[in-house]
């Protein structure tokens, strides 16, 4: 038996009810369209909201914790060695929070093959001045172009030129909510006072939006450079490493051996950012499910499809039957029209499903807290288009056989008696 | 040892369970040798059809045995029973069952793609020539179920000879045919046996169709009267 007239039977079955297969296929075709769909869509917003934070937060970071001094006197005793201690009378002594010898040990995770590059960054306390009246901030330190190359710095400075902190001296880009309680516009000048007591100027080169509006009301940037000037210390002094990794999966096994090696604080993303994880697996676990039932239900489409064109050519399979062909061919004709449904219906459905997620990439999504995004998000994974269209063709498949084999037994005689 | 029996059937018995046992076939013995063209007759509800699905291999569950060709049909799976029934036998039932998907070429070729010994154009040409020696050579593109009756069964003897099978099988093939049909059915099974030498066994209940075969085996509650 070739399997040539094995389709040609099963086309001929098909096409005598095509209606109702074409309804069955459109339903496959709509749940693979929905499911890519609904998981580009889902996993487009999962990386937006996931970018927000990850994309800014260093892989791994190294700094210098202030935390009370290890050893006490007490310990240096003999008498008390083997007790439990907590008079502690040295209080910390490691104020400095500046790392110790920073530029080397920046140079030589330059040359670390793990590492996809590295950023200083200081952060300095101070008051925006506004009149009579003092704002709480944050000067963030840093080296503009590692910035903007390892954490998309650029993105967020949705005004001005963020690249005139490095040109223009004692410059500024204020974090949006900062800009707007001070009313201050680009150009103008601005007034800081440290932590220190000391008042400086600076010019404000731009406006910074991270989406975040807690974040922007006081955070801002500044140049390295400026910021070591604002708070008196020499060009050595820098606060914070910023590592960024090949891949992000290292960082938790990495950073305790940088810990060891400089002799420094290091924090992971994973230990920093632990909730973000959960929230972005969850949603995809939940459009996963989602997805897969609009897949199991069109089965069920198929399925009733074929039992009922099975009813309709009892006649046809007893005199398959009758003329010799066996149980096995029955199933393979029955097999192949539902395996033709689910093909023609899973390949309908992942070009569908392509046009919906274009359609929604093009609708305008526009929002304060998102400067970058003009549309809504969509992930265009192949790996959607893949599990749905394999998982398709397996749910057809199921959906086919039981059919399929009811009608394999079919027993001619009792057909052919009853006429 | 050289015989020339297509069909042997040795003491089969049948008895259906519904709801009280009874028996419907009660020790049928006989042979068919090649080239007989021998009818069935019988009371109407005596066991002539169920008799003939047992021949034809379709129902397995008897008593007894059958031969077909010297070889026993005992024992054999679904799948063999399905390649004997292919290439030995040829099946006309009363109601004329061709599949309406289908052109009437189609149908006549049906059971050769099973048999798949002669490639498509071959099979072709054979169907066509069949359906010529039946008269019918112009319906031969035509959708099965736009045909009449008559020409139906022509169709399904056309069918039944397609793999040149050892037997042919008939259950009442003129018992749906007024008498012009049955004469020309008649015909052309006296001309399959004495022309082309073909086996024949026909279940009827025509007696004048009956009395011009050579041999006719008479039913009776299950039993072989002669
Ligand atoms: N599936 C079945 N279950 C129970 N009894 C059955 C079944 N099929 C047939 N019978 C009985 O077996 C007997 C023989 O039936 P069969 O169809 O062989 O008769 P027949 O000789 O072909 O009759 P007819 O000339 O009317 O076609 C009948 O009495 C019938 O009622
Ligand atoms: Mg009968």
């Amino acid at each position: 038996m070739k399997t040539r007239h094995i389709t040609e039977i099963a086309g001929a079955l098909l096409l005598a009810r095509w209606k109702q297969t074409l309804v069955a296929a459109v339903g496959v075709t709509f749940s693979i369209a929905l499911f890519i769909t609904l998981l580009g869509f889902m996993e487009g917003l999962n990386q937006l909201l996931d970018g927000l934070v990850l994309n800014r937060t260093p892989h791994i970071r190294l700094y210098n914790d202030i935390r009370p001094s290890d050893h006490q006197p007490i310990d240096l005793s003999d008498k008390y060695k083997e007790y439990y201690n907590f008079v502690g009378s040295i209080k910390p002594t490691n104020s400095r929070e500046e790392i110790h010898n920073a530029q080397r040990i920046i140079e030589n995770l330059r040359k670390d093959p793990l590492v996809l590059g590295v950023a200083p960054k200081i952060t300095a306390q101070v008051f925006y001045n506004l009149g009579n009246v003092d704002v709480n901030g944050i000067i963030n330190g840093v080296d503009v172009e590692q910035e903007t190359k390892l954490f998309f710095f650029s993105d967020y400075v949705t005004e001005g030129n963020y690249y005139d902190l490095k040109n223009v001296a004692n410059s500024i880009v204020l974090g949006i909510g900062a800009a707007k309680t001070m009313m201050a516009k680009v150009g103008d000048v601005i007034t800081v006072t440290t932590t220190e007591g000391e008042q400086f100027t600076l010019k404000v080169v731009g406006f910074f939006q991270s989406g975040i509006s807690e974040f922007d009301k006081t955070q801002s940037y500044a140049s390295v450079a400026t910021t070591q000037k604002l708070l008196g210390e020499s060009s050595n002094y820098i606060t914070d490493i910023q590592v960024k990794l090949k891949n992000m999966d290292l960082a938790p096994s990495l950073a305790p051996q940088y810990k060891q090696v400089y002799g420094v604080d290091a924090e992971d993303i994973q230990t920093a950012n632990a909730q973000f994880e959960t929230g972005s697996s969850v949603r995809s676990i939940i459009s996963y499910a989602v997805g897969l039932t609009l897949l199991i239900v069109s089965g069920f489409g198929i399925y009733n499809i074929l039992n009922m064109l099975i009813y309709e050519k009892m006649d046809t399979i007893a005199i398959l039957k009758a003329t010799g062909f066996a149980g096995s061919d029955v199933k393979k004709i029955f097999t192949a029209i539902s395996l033709s449904i689910g093909v023609f219906g899973a390949l309908a459905g992942a070009v569908f499903g392509f046009i919906f997620s274009k359609i929604i990439d093009a609708i305008p999504f526009n929002t304060d807290s998102l400067p970058t995004v003009e549309t809504y998000p969509i992930d265009y994974g192949a790996r959607y288009y893949i599990i749905a269209v394999l998982f398709a063709l397996v749910t057809t498949y199921l959906a086919g056989w039981f059919p399929a084999r009811k009608a394999s037994k079919i027993d001619p005689v009792e057909i052919i008696r009853g006429k | 040892m050289e015989n020339n029996i297509v069909l042997e059937a040795r003491a089969i018995y049948k008895s259906f369970n519904d709801p009280v046992k009874i028996d419907v076939l009660k020790d049928i013995s006989f042979n068919i040798k090649r080239g007989e063209f021998v009818s069935v007759i019988g009371k109407s509800g005596c066991g002539k059809s169920t008799l003939l699905y047992i021949l034809s291999t379709m129902d397995t569950d008897y008593q007894g045995e059958l031969l077909i060709d010297n070889i026993s049909m005992h024992g054999k799976s679904e799948k063999e029973l399905a390649a004997i029934r292919n290439e030995k036998i040829g099946f006309v039932f009363q109601f004329h069952y061709l599949l309406n998907e289908f052109t009437v070429l189609k149908n006549v070729m049906l059971p050769g793609f099973k048999l798949n010994k002669y490639n498509e154009a071959e099979l072709e040409s054979r169907a066509l020539s069949l359906l010529k020696d039946l008269g019918i050579e112009h319906l031969a593109h035509k959708m099965a179920h736009r045909i009449s009756g008559g020409e139906k069964q022509r169709v399904s003897i056309a069918r039944a000879m397609i793999n040149d099978p050892l037997i042919i099988m008939c259950d009442e093939p003129t018992g749906n045919l007024d008498n012009t049909n049955t004469d020309m059915v008649f015909d052309i099974f006296k001309e399959l046996t004495e022309v082309y030498h073909k086996t024949l066994l026909v279940v009827t209940h025509d007696m004048t169709f009956a009395q011009n075969t050579k041999r006719t085996i008479e039913m009776e509650d299950g039993r072989i009267l002669r």
